[in-house]
């Protein structure tokens, strides 16, 4: 059972984001960090290998200034390999672009039964590039799994719903995207750190993927943003420290409100 | 610059057209002559998205017991090579409009504007409003190509509304011959009181509860105000409550007349979900905690000892 996962370096969601002016996206130039959406991918991936008794897991990213220290966490998780793509032509790609792009390179990583991915990013959050990918590789795409189970022929998928969640069964290969919080991502023990330093990741630009420049980028995004602005503030309310009466003003707030 | 011609994916379950469906119905005839519904669910929702502004259902058929995403975009991908598209098309951020849309756009090399939240002129063109950065700031995107407009749209954006219009007319929408997993079984988790989507009273609870047992706090406080209980994306990745609590980016996103956020402290994630919210109570012991930043009430203190005495004293009343 061979498993690819593709994961994001992203700035760390703890420090607060900033747009370029120039090309009023969010800036990436600092250090990376992989985004916690994809651990549970990670697991998910390294708990099925080791169910099916074999294979391994191949990690799949893209990122500027050959970014890997969050691959080296995930490597550290027990992830065998990686493939990175890393190019200035890639500044300004789009998710349907990041698509193309991801497609390649899980073709370079060698014949996958099962490619995993976030449902989104932290960062870019547009929840798209799942379908994307299975459409560019021709194949199904389960999203929003829940739980997954695979006989390594057939996956089932245990698939969020509004009203609950639906069981799902695909042939394989397959695209899945993997819901947060659905398994506990193990924390990487010194072992796995130390080994993860010499773990390969094969670094590759876009034109070793036979992809044109121009469907990356902002050449390939298709999309600009033409304006930014301050959203309209909500006016500031009242603050107030707890004495051990500060109840009474929810209280008091609830009956204005006439909700009580 | 009103479009000819705009189609919206509606969503149905049980017969019922989805809110979203119907707000997104609402929008579109503001900016288009002509708006028709492609959907899987069958004429028979013609009679409700007719009343909501709809001059058309498109069907969809061969789908049930399958993921929709794959044949939904075949259809409709068919139709915009075969000439007979639509100026611009409206999805959902919903959990098979994000598959609609992401198969669509690999099939019709074009790009997708997500996450709006509202739809202006630029340029002659129609541009996507964008919240980032928890809602602070709004990013405006259009699109730069001629491809067919594909926007995923925030749900509780708009207001539903009815025009007193028809039943709209039915037609079939046939390409939508695409393989799909097969739904084999579907289970409904069974909720009790108000949903998130429409309760007029929303608490809900975060990291700042401490463990697993103390959500119970934020379900008493619930119950005695008729209100659904919701969740920071913090708590559900830990496990303490199920995703279909989740309030914010990834989620639900609400808009209730009251919210009550305890011990949340204010992720992008969340803010972007509940912002909206008319009147926001908070409370937190870290007085730095973004939440304060909307709240129109806040309590810097401890959720344990303010959670009690508020629901004493709601029991009292």
């Amino acid at each position: 059972m061979n498993v690819v996962v593709c994961v994001k370096q992203i700035p760390d969601p703890a420090d607060p984001g900033q747009l370029d002016p120039e090309t009023k996206t969010l800036k990436r130039d600092g250090k990376l960090i992989l985004d916690e959406s994809d651990s549970y991918g990670v697991e998910m991936a390294l708990q099925l290998v080791d169910a099916a008794g074999g294979g391994e897991v191949t990690l799949v990213s893209m990122a500027p200034n050959s970014e890997v220290s969050g691959l080296r966490t995930a490597l550290a998780m027990g992830a065998a390999k990686a493939v990175l793509v890393s190019d200035d032509a890639l500044a300004g790609t789009d998710a349907l672009g990041t698509a193309k792009v991801l497609a390649k390179a899980i073709e370079r990583a060698g014949s996958a039964d099962l490619i995993l991915t976030a449902t989104e990013s932290s960062d870019g959050y547009t929840g798209t590039v799942p379908a994307q990918l299975a459409e560019l590789l021709s194949l199904p795409a389960i999203t929003f799994a829940k739980e997954i189970t695979t006989d390594g022929s057939t996956v089932k998928v245990q698939r969020q719903t509004e009203a609950g969640y639906d069981e799902v069964e695909s042939p394989l290969p397959a695209v899945v995207s993997v819901t947060a919080g659905v398994v506990e991502p193990r924390y990487p023990s010194f072992k796995g750190i130390m080994a993860a330093k010499s773990k390969p990741v094969d670094e590759v630009k876009v034109a070793d993927l036979g992809l044109d420049a121009g469907q990356v980028g902002w050449a390939g995004a298709g999309q600009e943003i033409v304006e930014v602005a301050k959203a309209e503030e909500r006016e500031a309310g009242t603050i107030i420290e707890d004495d051990g009466e500060a109840f009474a003003k929810i209280v008091d707030f609830l009956a204005e409100l006439k909700v009580i | 610059m009103p479009l000819s011609k705009i189609w919206v994916f509606g969503e149905a379950a049980d017969g019922k057209v989805s809110n979203t469906t119907l707000e997104l119905l609402a929008k579109a005839r503001t900016l288009a002559d002509t708006v028709e519904v492609v959907t899987t669910a069958g004429g028979d929702i013609a009679a409700e998205v007719g009343a909501h502004g709809a001059a058309k259902v498109l069907t969809i058929g061969g789908t049930d017991g399958k993921l929709v995403g794959a044949p939904v975009a075949a259809a409709i991908a068919a139709a915009v090579q075969g000439g007979s598209g639509p100026d611009a098309l409206f999805i959902a951020t919903s959990y098979d409009g994000r598959d609609v849309a992401g198969f669509l756009s690999a099939k019709l090399d074009a790009p997708v504007i997500t996450n709006v939240v509202d739809l202006v002129e630029r340029d002659g063109h129609l541009a996507g409003v964008e919240p980032v950065f928890g809602g602070t700031t709004n990013v405006i995107t259009k699109f730069t190509g001629d491809k067919l407009p594909i926007f995923l749209i925030r749900p509780k954006s708009f207001a539903a509304e009815e025009t007193g219009g028809g039943a709209a007319a039915v037609e079939e929408l046939g390409g939508a011959d695409a393989a799909a997993p097969a739904v084999t079984n579907r289970f409904v988790e069974e909720k009790t009181g108000p949903s998130l989507d429409d309760a007029a009273v929303v608490v809900a609870g975060g990291r700042g509860l401490g463990e697993k047992d103390n959500y119970a706090l934020v379900e008493d406080l619930a119950k005695l105000l008729h209100a659904a209980p919701g969740a920071s994306r913090a708590i559900v990745d830990a496990g303490w409550v199920p995703y279909s609590y989740q309030v914010g980016q990834t989620g639900k996103v609400v808009k209730p007349t009251v919210y009550i956020a305890a011990g949340i402290s204010g992720a992008t994630q969340h803010l972007v979900g509940m912002k909206g919210s008319k009147n926001i109570i908070a409370i937190n012991k870290d007085p730095e905690a973004p939440i304060f930043s909307v709240a129109d009430l806040g309590i810097v203190g401890d959720v344990h000892k303010v959670m009690p005495k508020l629901i004493e004293a709601l029991k009292s009343r």
